[in-house]
């Protein structure tokens, strides 16, 4: 797992979270149990746990007893809706910093956005 | 949660040297501790102490609620798998054997298996293995043993990177279906810090941290850009080491650094490292070595 300081459980978090957005966990689905993951991170069993209880919490995820843990329904929209909210925080602002230490104003910024924008979206067609 | 070892102000002294000054800690049941710190820090004397095998000084150690020392029903319940294990002049299956009479939750299919994996010929002598092969002997005695209190000190002298990552495999994948509580010291901590639950690190027989794993990343964070700029954002923090190059510093403060401190410091064009668990023990020794007698005054360096 990485060292950057992020606890191990709230990767575990994060990671499940990012594939149950982009839908490689499909609703429904049954995520991969506490012991699968130690065993695949190479992670403590009680850090794995920690990371799905964090979604369980949050109702990403239900318990079915006796067979694991399961993608609850609606759980991919929910996410989708969260990280939309966070988008500006997390990617704008940054930016907008950056881009105000180097003199780009606005208009700058809307046409390198287009620029960059068309030619990632040329590559793939 | 309750205390499989504990031990209260835990002292051995050495002539005039202190091994273990006033130790005091609670492992708790079915969790992996890792016991880390420089050598000479202590922690095989405190492992020697807890298995019955050395005396303090002063303080108490109790293991399942009792004392350790000669009290066979406790020694059963506990495996110490050590560096330096010496083995009576017989064959790798009789030393086998003998383990699985003493301990009562011996799994022999565990033992077997393990075997294979380490590539150990059972019929050949002890005195005749390698050191990595005697390692490994003790690593499938302690793992087989299925012991409730597994003790490992530095367990993998000789033995080679692939063989580490196969015992730290099999170690996770027998707990996992097999919980109990185990208590590790190394100085390799990059390679089982993912492994750890709980973390109590040892500086010159003290205890300088003891504190779930989770807590202790990125307790600690490397601040480095300008001089000016790394100066007034550490001023009321407790810096543990800096370096100085030029006009450029980095200093690794002891902090758990939260949003506001992190948009703060790049607002300040400050870089923020976050210290692994081996740096934050090199780290945290050289702040103690500091203020230690007889101790290099590391913790600050000019490189310019």
């Amino acid at each position: 797992m990485l060292d950057d300081g992020t606890p191990l459980f709230v990767q575990i978090a994060e990671q499940l979270s990012d594939d149950i957005a982009d839908g490689s966990l499909a609703e429904g689905q049954r995520v991969p149990s506490t012991n699968e993951l130690a065993a695949f991170h190479r992670i403590n069993p009680a850090t794995a746990a920690k990371g799905i209880n964090v979604l369980m919490d949050d109702g990403l995820l239900e318990k079915r007893r006796g067979i694991g843990m399961f993608v609850a329904d609606g759980a991919r929209e929910r996410l989708l809706a969260r990280r939309r909210e966070s988008f500006a925080a997390q990617y704008l602002e940054p930016m907008l910093h950056e881009a105000r230490r180097l003199g780009l104003d606005e208009d700058d910024l809307i046409t390198l956005i287009r620029r960059t924008g068309s030619s990632a979206g040329g590559g793939r067609t | 949660m309750t205390a499989v070892l504990s031990t209260t102000g835990l002292t051995r002294r050495y002539q005039d040297q202190l091994a273990l000054d006033d130790v005091s800690i609670d492992i708790e049941e079915g969790s992996i501790t890792g016991l880390l710190g420089r050598n000479g820090a202590g922690k095989s004397t405190l492992m020697r102490i807890v298995t019955g095998q050395e005396f303090a000084s002063a303080g108490t150690v109790r293991v399942f609620g009792e004392s350790p020392v000669e009290h066979d029903a406790v020694l059963r319940r506990m495996v110490f798998v050590r560096e330096d294990q010496v083995f009576p002049d017989f064959r790798v299956r009789h030393a086998v054997k003998a383990a699985s009479w003493f301990y009562p939750r011996w799994d022999e299919e565990l033992a077997q298996s393990l075997l294979r994996d380490f590539d150990l010929p059972d019929k050949r002598a002890i005195k005749k293995l390698s050191r990595g092969m005697r390692s490994a002997l003790s690593i499938v005695i302690g793992l087989a043993s299925r012991a409730e209190l597994t003790l490992l000190d530095e367990p993998y002298a000789g033995l080679d990177a692939v063989a580490r990552q196969l015992f730290y495999d099999r170690l996770l994948a027998d707990y996992a279906e097999h919980p109990r509580t185990i208590l590790v010291s190394t100085h390799l901590i990059d390679e089982v810090a993912d492994l750890l639950e709980h973390i109590v690190m040892v500086d010159h027989g003290r205890v300088v941290l003891d504190a779930p794993a989770d807590d202790v990343r990125g307790r600690a964070t490397t601040v480095s850009g300008p001089a000016r700029q790394v100066q007034a954002f550490v001023r009321h923090r407790r810096v543990l080491h800096e370096r100085r190059i030029g006009a450029r510093m980095a200093a690794t403060v002891a902090d758990r650094l939260d949003r506001d401190d992190q948009a703060q410091a790049t607002a300040m064009n400050l870089k923020l490292e976050p210290l692994s668990l081996q740096q934050l023990m090199v780290a945290t020794s050289l702040d103690a070595a500091g203020d230690h007698p007889g101790g290099n005054d590391a913790q600050k360096e000019d490189i310019a």
